[in-house]
């Protein structure tokens, strides 16, 4: 017997997801575990696989449409199967959830419902959800330069688009059925720099959709700010044992073509530091306090869409050059988004470096549930005193973020000590 | 560079390859006496005689075959067909003995021959003497297909394809023949190389791939075109195979609009081949479909009005390079 697909949720913290493509076409057959679409969710795409046998007899969905988990995106069943009940019942959810989208808001029930959703491919289909049978309208093809829910476009429109990151959505076409050719993405793009530079007519802003990375780096982000009660705490170091370290590191290591950086050892430090002051490597969870029992560091790697912070397990117990390859590729991975949800959560502190753009110091913003996040400068060429004479010296300046609710002043300062020891002299992260 | 008719090139060729190398010889239909159907061979005879410039009864089947002989065994033959219409009495001759020969000895033999003629449609000579042929030999591996437009392209293909050791098959075009053209000066040889495309006109704005007879009508396209604003790119590919797409792709990648302008007949053929491999290998760069510009689908029709239609147009061409534009 025909049933409705909901799209699942693929990953724990994942509340809604973009349904980038269809694997499978309508009539096509599929097998347990085939897979159905990749979707978009939070932080990655995954792959939406099929926990049902049968013949896809419908998608109710377009690629490129955001959805919250749950909602119906297709049909399965035998073929040739009577689907029209299947099909008035998705679509008398789909209004019955848009009538019933303000009462469900203001419920207490709403709980467990997922937020409103909106899908993005035009403001007309957002379908406020209150239950998880609930669909958004159908999707209305009413944009500009698409027909069927299709853009029209050239070939070489679309190679300009993807170059020029355009979303040709929003590019009225001019040639024939609406086709979106090469003096519409031309005239697109061209005429708000120059007509803006001649101070002639104020343009509007360009709009352009968030994506799902984007929402959830603004939505966790906010969280953590408006949550967690932030204190500073800097401390400048002498990195010239640290950097000292690293090249005698790398020159055993160059035989074999590898490499250490300064933050792979600045990794371990925290990791090392972590141990030794193990308050800071802990989490506030409402009326408990987790300490953990392992130390994994949280990363920040920024990629094309915003930032990812894949995690190195068991930091504390890895040696250097195990921790430089693991960051090397875990951040590679990163920036082609082909990191598993397991790979980038549950870490228990963060680390974020700046260095190399030349930033002194920073404060960076607390990666819930850990308690603090530690910012990394640059390396300061300057002139220090040092037994009563000036020399010089090699500075970094580290900033660690801390939850106030379990970290207080004095344990942060601890830690941050411990981390100097460590750092200015490199034997210490052997002990 | 002096100007040469585009009949005295032809001749210049064959006068200079034959007095270079003594086994090369010519054989056709009034090739001889009568100075050429078309007096592409005017003069010949006097300069070689009997031996070397031979009449031939009208028997293309036959002549066509001793052609073939003739160069298994080391002479190097021109066989003229009257028109390329007739060719098709010795079409087995040249797709099952000329273009096979070489690869069912294994190399031991080779061919060295070109079958040469005037191809196309001449003025008024209705359906059975109206074909353009390149579809029908260009398809078969184991021949080279030229069809040049120009005089100076028509001497230097020609030279090279009777230094060729393998079969040409020769286009040359009725209404051509008339054409005066820039050609290097006596003394000075020029030989045009198979499978490379001329780049006869520049332009920004849209590619037109075109050769023989249609070049001319496309050429004068351009022109007014050019007065609109519309520039476009002309080029002549000149052997149909080996089929040169280097100059067309890099073009087409340039103005994102192609149109392919030539006489024969819009089912299959080199025309379509190169919109085949235009869309392939310069897909991304497309900005809309490529457009062709053809003689129509049709038996040529007798009269003038008619064939005038049938052949491809400056307003046809005109008008598919405003489509490929989206201009109007």
């Amino acid at each position: 017997m025909a049933k409705i697909i909901g799209l699942p949720k693929l990953s724990p913290t994942m509340e809604e997801g973009t349904l980038v493509s269809w694997a499978k076409k309508e009539g096509d057959t599929v097998d347990v575990d085939d897979l159905l679409a990749e979707v978009e969710t939070d932080k990655a795409t995954m792959e939406f696989r099929s926990f049902d046998r049968g013949v896809l007899l419908k998608i109710l969905v377009p690629e490129g449409v955001t959805l919250e988990a749950e909602v119906p995106v297709a049909i399965i069943g035998k073929a040739g199967e009577d689907i029209t009940e299947l099909l008035a019942q998705v679509e008398s959810a789909g209004a019955a959830a848009t009538e019933a989208a303000p009462a469900a808001e203001s419920a207490p029930a709403a709980e467990s419902a997922p937020e409103s959703a909106s899908a993005s491919v035009s403001a007309a289909e957002s379908g406020p959800a209150s239950a998880p049978e609930s669909v958004p309208a159908p999707v209305s093809a009413s944009a500009p330069g698409s027909r069927g829910g299709r853009v029209i476009s050239s070939p070489l429109v679309r190679r300009l688009a993807r170059e020029r990151s355009i979303d040709l959505r929003s590019v009225q076409g001019s040639g024939p059925h609406g086709r979106i050719v090469k003096r519409d993405i031309e005239s697109y793009a061209g005429p708000v720099a120059a007509r803006s530079m001649l101070g002639g007519e104020r343009l509007p802003p360009e709009v352009r959709q968030a994506s799902s990375m984007r929402r959830t780096i603004a939505r966790r982000l906010t969280e953590s700010k408006q949550t967690i009660p932030h204190y500073y705490l800097t401390i400048d170091c002498d990195i010239g044992p640290l950097s000292d370290a690293r090249k005698a590191m790398n020159a055993e290591l160059e035989a074999d073509g590898k490499k250490v950086s300064l933050n792979d050892l600045i990794i371990k430090a925290a990791a090392v530091a972590l141990r030794r002051v193990p308050e800071v490597n802990a989490s506030f969870m409402g009326k408990e306090i987790h300490y953990h029992q392992v130390v994994d560091i949280s990363v920040a790697v920024a990629v094309d869409e915003g930032l990812m912070t894949p995690v190195i397990r068991d930091a504390d117990r890895k040696g250097i050059g195990q921790i430089a390859e693991e960051v090397r590729e875990l951040a590679g991975r990163a920036r082609d988004r082909k990191l598993s949800i397991e790979e980038m959560t549950n870490g228990t502190f963060s680390i974020s470096n700046l260095g190399m753009y030349g930033i002194e110091e920073f404060t960076a913003v607390i990666n819930p549930p850990e308690a603090a996040i530690l910012a990394v400068g640059t390396i300061r060429e300057e002139p220090i005193v040092q037994a009563g004479a000036v020399v010089p010296g090699r500075r970094m300046r580290f900033t660690m973020s801390c939850d106030h609710r379990i970290v207080d002043g004095a344990t942060g300062a601890r830690y941050l000590a411990a981390f100097k020891r460590i750092i200015e002299s490199p034997l210490n992260m052997l002990l | 560079m002096r100007e040469l008719r585009y009949r005295e090139a032809l001749r210049e060729a064959m006068l200079e390859e034959m007095e270079r190398d003594e086994r090369v010889f010519l054989m056709g239909e009034e090739v001889g006496h009568y100075q050429g159907a078309y007096k592409v061979s005017e003069g010949l005879l006097d300069k070689f005689g009997e031996r070397r410039v031979i009449d031939t009864p009208i028997a293309e089947a036959g002549f066509a075959g001793i052609g073939i002989g003739a160069a298994m065994v080391g002479l190097r033959p021109i066989i003229e067909f009257m028109t390329w219409n007739f060719s098709f009495v010795a079409f087995d001759q040249i797709i099952s003995n000329a273009a096979k020969i070489h690869q069912m000895s294994a190399g031991a033999l080779q061919v060295p021959i070109v079958f040469r003629g005037p191809n196309g449609s001449a003025r008024q000579v209705a359906s059975q003497h109206s074909h353009a042929v390149a579809p029908f030999y260009v398809s078969i591996p184991g021949l080279y297909v030229c069809q040049p437009s120009t005089p100076r392209d028509a001497k230097g293909l020609l030279k090279t394809a009777i230094r060729s050791n393998n079969p040409v098959v020769f286009l040359e075009g009725e209404t051509l023949y008339g054409v005066k053209g820039e050609v290097p000066d006596e003394g000075v040889e020029e030989l045009i190389p198979f499978g490379e495309s001329r780049v006869a006109r520049n332009g920004a704005d849209c590619t037109i791939v075109t050769w023989g007879r249609p070049y001319y009508v496309a050429m004068a396209a351009a022109e007014k075109l050019a007065a609109d604003g519309t520039e476009c790119e002309v080029i002549d590919p000149r052997t149909l195979r080996p089929l040169d797409m280097g100059p067309i792709i890099e073009s087409v990648r340039r103005t994102n609009r192609c149109v392919v302008v030539h006489e024969h007949w819009p089912y299959g053929g080199p025309g379509a081949e190169i919109v085949d491999r235009v869309q392939r290998e310069a897909f991304d760069y497309l900005d809309a479909p490529v457009e062709r510009v053809t003689g129509l689908d049709v038996p040529m029709p007798y009269a003038l009005n008619l064939e005038n239609e049938v052949l491809p147009t400056e307003e046809r061409i005109i008008d598919a390079v405003k489509r490929v534009s989206y201009a109007k």
